[in-house]
């Protein structure tokens, strides 16, 4: 059964239709890559994905629980997509750090909230504490960020605090980690350290949604790639067929676009 | 000069006394505004139509029309006109209905500033919050407050600077603050009449007060620069 189903998802703004009628899946431990121009509507798929912004119409499925339907008036309850968004994470282009926190304090301030909920808190407040710690820590060594722990994000560099950002995505165990154009807002000379510890998470099988503008990063990290065009998934498939063998015209265009550099 | 050295202790000492009643309207009105701001900000920036036009109105009217019209109309308006004097008699209804104007003006300049410092806080900080699980509450307390007292800082610290000053105001309702205990030194009080430098010296007060206020918000804004 697949992790994620996403059927017939629909959604405008007021007369602009950004997305008419998307349907995917995707399997657990795979990675699917998005591309497409600006304005094709990559970026509002994942807001809605993660309950950002309201399909006007589809259904979505993790692990086979419907955690949205628009004709399902109970799946919209505010309390419930609380925890429905917690089967996803999500990497802003623009990193949305929270500046007055340092790294761990970014990567544990959900966890830590969380936690506060939970009816034996009070009693094992302390262990809880190191524990969160202690994954946070983890998370941020994987990330190449161990000397930066206690850095508050005006202190880094665009793809440390991007890389941050991963690692607080991550501390909340999401089944499906979802990214949006993580290197975009990026010096060139930056991308290439998120683009590994992107590429390093595929490699332990992290479900992952990517929506990328670079090509050669889309096509070698990814199990599919979808191809959106006004709207609509265009195309998709194995990265080889849809890069090296694309079936629509317009995505041949696009892709040339790349490889003329 | 010899006469002013003479007049000093008692002037002193009755200054204090205004300067203690200019100061508990200063503080009430902060203790009340701050937080009244807050409701009136949240008021005027609500989806729910009616509520937000409302709240505009409210601002328009007390910030723009004076303070001290704000202060008559409070504070006499119920009694001479409604028959129905609310305020209660001598110092104490005085210093109720004065508190009340202050309050009420001050959260709504506070309201425009809160207003702007939430706007200011980038969306993308809320949508961080929530795609984390985090509900609206613990947004606003863990991630938006903080970064939205960094912006109005500053635009605060004019605003209390100019609340100082404006305590002065209540002098309209005879409340017995440092102008009203400077100025009774002209009409004759403890054996002192026509002098005008007590009312001059007043100023000191306000001076001080204000120079100690500027150094602590000073070190606020010092304090928040730990973030940008």
């Amino acid at each position: 059964m697949p992790i994620l189903e996403v059927e017939h998802i629909c959604k405008s703004f007021e007369r602009t239709e950004v997305l008419r009628d998307i349907s995917f899946s995707l399997e657990k431990g795979q990675v699917v890559s998005i591309i497409g121009s600006s304005g094709s509507g990559k970026t509002t798929l994942l807001r809605c994905l993660n309950f950002l912004e309201r399909p006007d119409k589809g259904v979505l499925r993790v692990n086979g629980e419907v955690l949205f339907d628009a004709g399902d008036a109970f799946t919209m309850q505010e309390l419930e997509i609380r925890r429905k968004r917690l089967h996803f994470g999500l990497v802003f282009q623009s990193f949305n750090l929270f500046p007055q926190y340092t790294a761990m304090e970014n990567v544990m301030l959900a966890k830590e909230l969380l936690a506060k909920e939970q009816p034996d808190y009070k009693a094992k407040k302390k262990e809880i504490h190191e524990e969160i710690a202690g994954q946070a820590e983890t998370l941020l060594d994987q990330m190449g960020l161990s000397d930066r722990k206690n850095n508050y994000p005006h202190q880094l560099s665009g793809g440390q605090c991007q890389r941050v950002a991963i690692a607080r995505a991550l501390a909340l165990q999401p089944d499906i980690l979802c990214f949006d154009e993580p290197t975009s807002a990026l010096d060139p000379e930056l991308t290439g350290e998120v683009l590994r510890v992107i590429r390093e998470l595929a490699d332990q099988n992290t479900t992952m949604i990517i929506v990328t503008h670079e090509m050669a990063f889309a096509r070698d990290v990814a199990n599919q790639v979808i191809f959106m065009d006004d709207g609509i998934i265009l195309e998709q498939g194995d990265p080889r067929q849809v890069f090296e063998h694309p079936k629509e015209e317009r995505t041949r265009q696009f892709l040339s676009r790349f490889t003329q550099g | 000069m010899e006469l002013i050295l003479e007049q000093m202790p008692i002037v002193i000492r009755a200054l204090n006394v205004g300067f203690i009643q200019t100061l508990k309207l200063f503080f009430v009105t902060l203790i009340g505004a701050f937080p009244l701001g807050l409701v009136i900000a949240f008021g005027s920036m609500s989806r729910f139509k009616p509520l937000s036009f409302i709240t505009k109105i409210l601002v328009w009217i007390i910030r723009g029309t004076p303070l001290m019209i704000q202060l008559l109309i409070i504070y006499y308006f119920p009694g001479l006109v409604l028959h129905t004097p609310i305020w209660g008699g001598g110092e104490g209804g005085r210093f109720l209905a004065a508190s009340v104007s202050f309050i009420l003006n001050y959260a709504c300049y506070f309201s425009e500033i809160y207003r702007g410092g939430i706007q200011g806080v980038p969306v993308g900080q809320e949508e961080a919050g929530l795609v984390l699980g985090m509900t609206r509450s613990q947004i606003f307390f863990k991630i938006t407050l903080l970064q939205m007292i960094k912006r109005i800082v500053p635009p605060i610290s004019n605003e209390i600077i100019t609340l100082v000053k404006d305590t002065s105001l209540a002098r309209i309702i005879a409340l017995q603050e440092i102008i009203w205990a400077g100025q009774a030194f002209m009409k004759g009080s403890q054996g002192i009449s026509g002098a005008i430098w007590p009312l001059f010296f007043t100023a000191v007060y306000y001076l001080i007060w204000n120079g100690i206020l500027t150094m602590l918000l000073g070190r606020l804004e010092k304090k928040l620069d730990y973030f940008r």
